[in-house]
């Protein structure tokens, strides 16, 4: 897709801004982003990648049914979820747990995804590793159930069940 | 160990000897972000609690294991002055980010400036390794290692879904951002670029320009990274970009050779013009300094220019940068004296007053 500003290089940065159920898009370039400053929702004349996040916070789908959307605030830090809109950065890890309801949105448009499946920390990872494990065999031994495979499907319960013993053990 | 040593030169240790690639690729480099449990990101963080955090940090330099790796030097950002944290940041040891906005900020850097670990910046840690040439998987090695060293003496702000926990959201998950800074002026040339980057963007990575977000691309250098670190394992995101780069190698490769076969007199005339330039100006604004870097880089990897080094360009791009030319100059400079004094540095490095 070729940037709607300048016609030539191709467009980087898509938003779609929603506002009272009336949506905007924009297809633009990176270098007609930044000249633009001001044409990008939630910037006044810099330009930075927490600007542009802060057009895609104010998408929210909850804000559209009710009138008078309740201010959230992290009891850790105190950063209110509007602060976070404007600033485009959390002020702690608590601000994950306290604005947790609208993250999911906001994490599938910038990654695509919600859903951590990297590395873990081994000081206070070890029981998250067994759980991913668990979750990886119960799939495997849904599908031998369907393929018929009982046999193999026992052993995996097995598996699944040594590792939900370490779990309760530890 | 004085802070001159990182200050000094224009080139770190590491960029003095030739990576894989090193033609087109001219470094790679990995970012990790970490963040300590419990404590508020740096933006939000009192004084004495961004304090707390750069104390525990530091603590993890008497480890044993990271001394295997190299030796270290803790730089405290208060004890720079303008100019010398403005060449850390033309050497990319730190962030324009770090100088601006942090409080209690510091900067651990290895022997050969090939580490460099930012405390305070917009995460609690920020563990960076560069490598020259086309070395990216071996960058993560080192950053995974070294986050492997912090992560067995310290709690990491970690979450069972979102996994690590970043102060931006677009840093969430792996925490990680890879990158590799190529030269590609073929394919600039032959108009193919646009097609190419706008190929790259489809595919989760993002382009930059040298002096990373929001830069422009100047002297035909591209950075080349991941956009997305949530929903795919560190492995995934470094084999996608490594991918992706090979083949962008193998194409700007193919138009240079074009390039050679097609308008061989043109691109020589077009190398010495640029070579004669440098040689011989009186006035060299940054952006021209860029453009005519790039035209006798790509005369060298030709062949057309055959008794320079490309070292000499690497040194060059950061040596002509104002933080660098006001401090070898030993004052503060106006852009026009930047000018002169870039034109006479460039044509001292070329033999020629």
């Amino acid at each position: 897709m070729i940037c709607q500003e300048c016609g030539k290089r191709p467009a980087t940065l898509h938003f779609t801004k929603i506002i009272n159920g009336e949506k905007t898009e924009f297809h633009i370039c990176e270098a007609c982003a930044r000249e633009k400053g001001e044409m990008i929702p939630g910037t006044s004349n810099g330009f930075s990648i927490h600007n542009l996040l802060s057009g895609l916070l104010d998408f929210d789908p909850s804000s559209m049914a009710s009138a008078k959307p309740q201010t959230i605030r992290c009891e850790h830090c105190g950063l209110t979820y509007s602060q976070f809109s404007k600033l485009g950065r959390f002020g702690c890890d608590s601000c994950y747990k306290s604005f947790s309801d609208k993250l999911d949105p906001l994490f599938k448009r910038v990654h695509g995804n919600t859903v951590h499946v990297g590395k873990v920390p081994k000081r206070s990872g070890g029981l998250i590793q067994y759980k991913r494990e668990i979750e990886t065999l119960k799939k495997e031994m849904m599908t031998r159930i369907e393929l018929e495979e009982f046999e193999q499907a026992a052993k995996i319960r097995d598996q699944i069940r040594d590792l939900e013993k370490k779990i309760a053990g530890a | 160990m004085s802070l001159n040593q990182f200050t000094g030169d224009a080139l770190s240790e590491w960029m003095k000897g030739d990576g894989p690639e090193s033609d087109i690729v001219i470094s790679s480099r990995i970012r990790i972000a970490r963040n300590l449990k419990d404590y508020p990101y740096p933006m939000l963080a009192t004084n004495q609690q961004s304090q707390e955090v750069l104390d525990q940090l530091s603590a993890v330099l008497e480890n044993e294991e990271l001394e295997t790796i190299s030796n270290f030097s803790l730089v405290p950002l208060s004890r720079l002055n303008e100019l010398e944290r403005m060449v850390l940041v033309e050497k990319h040891l730190i962030s324009p980010n770090l100088v601006n906005e942090s409080r209690n900020g510091a900067v651990i850097l290895s022997e050969n400036e090939s580490i460099s670990i930012m405390i305070n910046e917009e995460d609690h840690l920020r563990i960076q390794c560069l490598c020259p040439g086309f070395q990216i998987k071996e960058a993560w090695d080192l950053a995974n290692q070294i986050d492997d060293i912090f992560e067995s003496q310290l709690d990491y702000g970690y979450d069972e879904k979102r996994g690590y926990l970043t102060s931006c959201p677009t840093n969430v998950g792996t925490g990680i951002r890879a990158s590799v800074m190529m030269h590609l002026p073929a394919l600039v040339l032959t108009q193919q670029i646009n097609r190419i980057l706008s190929a790259v963007t489809q595919v989760g990575l993002t382009v930059r320009g040298l002096y990373g977000e929001g830069s422009e691309a100047l002297g035909n250098l591209f950075q080349i990274s991941n956009q997305i670190t949530l929903g795919q394992s560190e492995e995934e995101i470094i084999d996608n970009l490594f991918s992706v780069a090979r083949q962008i190698i193998e194409h700007e490769r193919a138009a240079r050779h074009k390039l050679m076969q097609e308008s061989k007199m043109r691109i020589t005339d077009r190398v010495n013009r640029s070579l004669g330039i440098l040689s011989h100006a009186a006035i060299m604004d940054s952006k021209e300094a860029a453009q005519r870097l790039s035209d006798v880089r790509l005369g060298i990897d030709l062949e057309i220019i055959k008794d320079l080094s490309s070292n000499i360009l690497n040194e060059l791009l950061v040596m002509t940068q104002p933080g660098f030319l006001q401090m070898n100059a030993g004052e503060k400079l106006s852009a026009e004296e930047r000018d002169v004094r870039r034109a006479e540095l460039i044509r001292q490095r070329f033999g020629r007053f």
